[in-house]
């Protein structure tokens, strides 16, 4: 049926844009575990990500997988540098004063990448080829199957991570209490930086698999970032599953939303969904109440 | 002298500087840039009656300035309504919007308050890009008339400009009573701590909304008052980037502090027209300076003269005594 078909092809789009979102948002809580800090530059280094591959492909002359691993690190190396700037001198300051630095950090990272590769948007040549692959009538591009990939190795890596390695465990027992982290033995201020430095680079990661997709341009960062927060929301800001089940149902809820209703109003639907969830269950979709400590 | 009558004082020459400053600069296009001036200084006291005072951030406060605009844009050139009364529709209309979701933004704090304004924000943009038929798009709507008073229409650069620094000025007396009043110092117990704000029997939820509310329609008046001084507008003048702008004005200013709104406005509109050398540099400019004005002077340039100012004394004095 033509209309069977065509749901599967939203679904498919829905699921691959919405795997994006789950890793912008991972990236999102990591940070926001060790910190409680909302990093709003957290879409910078989705845009550093694909915004650098091509840099390196294009004007250096890099293979792919040394431009890939260049942009990677170099976007990492902006999100280190960060943290060490601005916000380790600000450990105590109020969380209005942290808004507005990492909202004035992405103003910068923007404003210099438009200054360094102009306003024009630019397409990535995809991993392997152009040929659409056919699954159960709907088409599916080489891209969207990296995608999956890449998502799925990501995220399983980051929970071995979290709960198996000392440095994941140690990182979670900051997230819960800093203090008695502290008490224990655990460089606190490192762990900080740590988290810095795995979410800038899963945020480089998303940024590079979804590049050739979508295009990448200097201010790709802003509504990607928003809507892998709006990921991480419903998800109820952990750094597992719920992030990334939110951030699927997002990418399917507005490739629908778009292919059903309306496509100019795609991307407001994730900013509807983001204030119902805020005003209903600010705590996320899966998450148990707590009370809060005063 | 008493606060409050230095208060006054302060305002009364404040007011009469804005009243004798276009015989300085007359026919020049300074004060068409004191035109613009004069919006942004409305807006920055609006956004800091709910930042600064009642330490609650939005990001989306381009939004009721930008449903001002087009609620009067449209009811003037779509359904012929008259400016003044257009301008009061759209203030009760904002009112109104503002009141509602009010409720469930003001309950959130901090980051998430910040995100759900900014969500609000972006989707009052892309409705006015998308209700084409109403507001015209992206390419914008033209043709809105003037505000007139009689046969007296405010056409000219001059003519607006005390027309806006009017409402300006009104915005601001405003804001200085309020803060002064009992609504104010409840409004700075829940800066401080809304717990204990709650516990002393402020209405901590009521009364952010209502802040919020005042701030709303300041906001969209500036709005009216900017659709038809422009007699055009265009949704890029309501974005995201305005809302940080605006946002950075008061932090550059001061929180809390209604001359440092002024100052931020003042700094943040003229920096750009005197730095045309830099061109597309002012994004990084701004960038820079809410990191650098945030770390090294928290409390805006309003505190931070006052600081040099009192270190200076300071210095003096111990320089008077070694002296001695």
């Amino acid at each position: 049926m033509e209309t069977a078909s065509q749901i599967v092809q939203y679904l498919l789009s829905g699921l691959s844009t919405g795997a994006i979102y789950a890793l912008i948002g991972l990236g999102f809580a990591v940070i926001y575990n060790a910190t409680g800090i909302i990093n709003f530059a957290q879409g910078e280094f989705v845009m550093l990500g694909g915004m650098l591959t091509l840099f390196f492909l294009t004007d250096m002359n890099l293979p792919l997988v040394p431009a890939v691993m260049l942009a990677i690190f170099s976007s990492t190396a902006v999100g280190t540098a960060f943290e060490r700037l601005a916000i380790r001198p600000l450990r105590n300051a109020t969380p209005l004063s942290l808004v507005i630095i990492t909202i004035g950090a992405s103003i910068l990272i923007r404003g210099q990448a438009m200054l360094l590769w102009g306003k024009d948007t630019h397409a990535l040549p995809p991993f392997s080829g152009s040929d659409p692959l056919e699954i159960a009538g709907a088409t599916i591009l080489p891209q969207h199957l990296w995608i999956f990939a890449v998502t799925i190795v990501i995220i399983v890596a980051s929970r071995l991570f979290f709960t198996y390695s000392i440095a994941g465990k140690a990182m979670r027992a900051c997230a819960y209490n800093p203090r008695a982290a502290g008490l224990v033995g655990i460089d606190v201020r490192k762990m900080v930086l740590f988290s810095f430095v795995i979410s800038s680079a899963i945020g480089s990661m998303a940024g590079i698999i979804v590049a050739p997709l979508t295009m990448t341009s200097y201010d790709v960062g802003i509504l990607l970032g928003l809507k892998g927060f709006c990921a991480a929301i419903i998800g109820g800001m952990s750094s597992g599953l719920g992030t990334v089940i939110g951030g699927l149902l997002l990418g399917v809820l507005e490739s629908l939303g778009a292919g059903l209703i309306s496509a100019s109003y795609k991307d407001a639907i994730a900013f509807v969904v983001l204030l119902v969830i805020l005003f209903v269950r600010p705590e996320g979709v899966f998450k148990k109440t707590e009370t809060e400590r005063v | 002298m008493t606060r409050e009558k230095r208060k006054f004082l302060a305002f009364a020459l404040f007011t009469l500087a804005v009243l004798i400053a276009p015989l300085f600069f007359q026919g020049s296009y300074l004060v068409n840039v004191m035109v613009f001036v004069g919006i942004n200084t409305m807006l920055a006291v609006a956004l800091n009656l709910l930042l600064g005072l009642a330490g609650q951030i939005s990001l989306g406060h381009a939004a009721f300035f930008g449903l001002g605009a087009y609620l009067s844009g449209v009811l003037t050139t779509a359904y012929a309504v008259g400016p003044w009364s257009a301008m009061a529709l759209s203030a009760v209309a904002v009112g109104c919007l503002s009141f509602l979701i009010g409720f469930p933004i003001l309950k959130l704090k901090g980051h998430y308050l910040a995100m759900a304004t900014l969500g609000f924000g972006i989707i009052v943009y892309i409705l006015l890009n998308e209700t084409v038929d109403l507001t015209g798009g992206p390419s914008g709507l033209s043709g809105i008339p003037n505000l007139s008073i009689g046969p007296w229409a405010f056409d000219s650069d001059e003519k607006n400009y005390y027309l806006i620094w009017g409402f300006t000025l009104l915005t601001m007396l405003l804001s200085i009573n309020l803060s002064n009043s009992r609504i104010g110092r409840a409004l700075r117990a829940i800066h401080d701590s809304e717990i204990a704000a709650r516990v002393m029997g402020v209405n901590a939820r009521l009364l952010k909304v209502q802040v919020f509310a005042i701030s709303a329609i300041l906001s969209a008046l500036a709005g009216s008052l900017y659709a038809s001084t422009m007699t055009f507008i265009a949704p890029a003048s309501f974005g995201f980037n305005v809302s940080v702008e605006l946002v950075t004005m008061v932090i550059v200013g001061g929180l809390g502090s209604i001359y440092g709104s002024f100052l931020g406005a003042g700094i943040l509109t003229l920096l750009p027209e005197y730095l045309r050398v830099l061109q597309d540099y002012d994004i990084v400019v701004y960038g820079l300076l809410l990191i650098v004005m945030t770390m090294f002077m928290p409390g805006g340039l309003v505190s931070g003269i006052r600081r040099v100012e009192a270190a200076a004394r300071a210095g003096m004095r111990g320089k008077d005594r070694t002296n001695a």
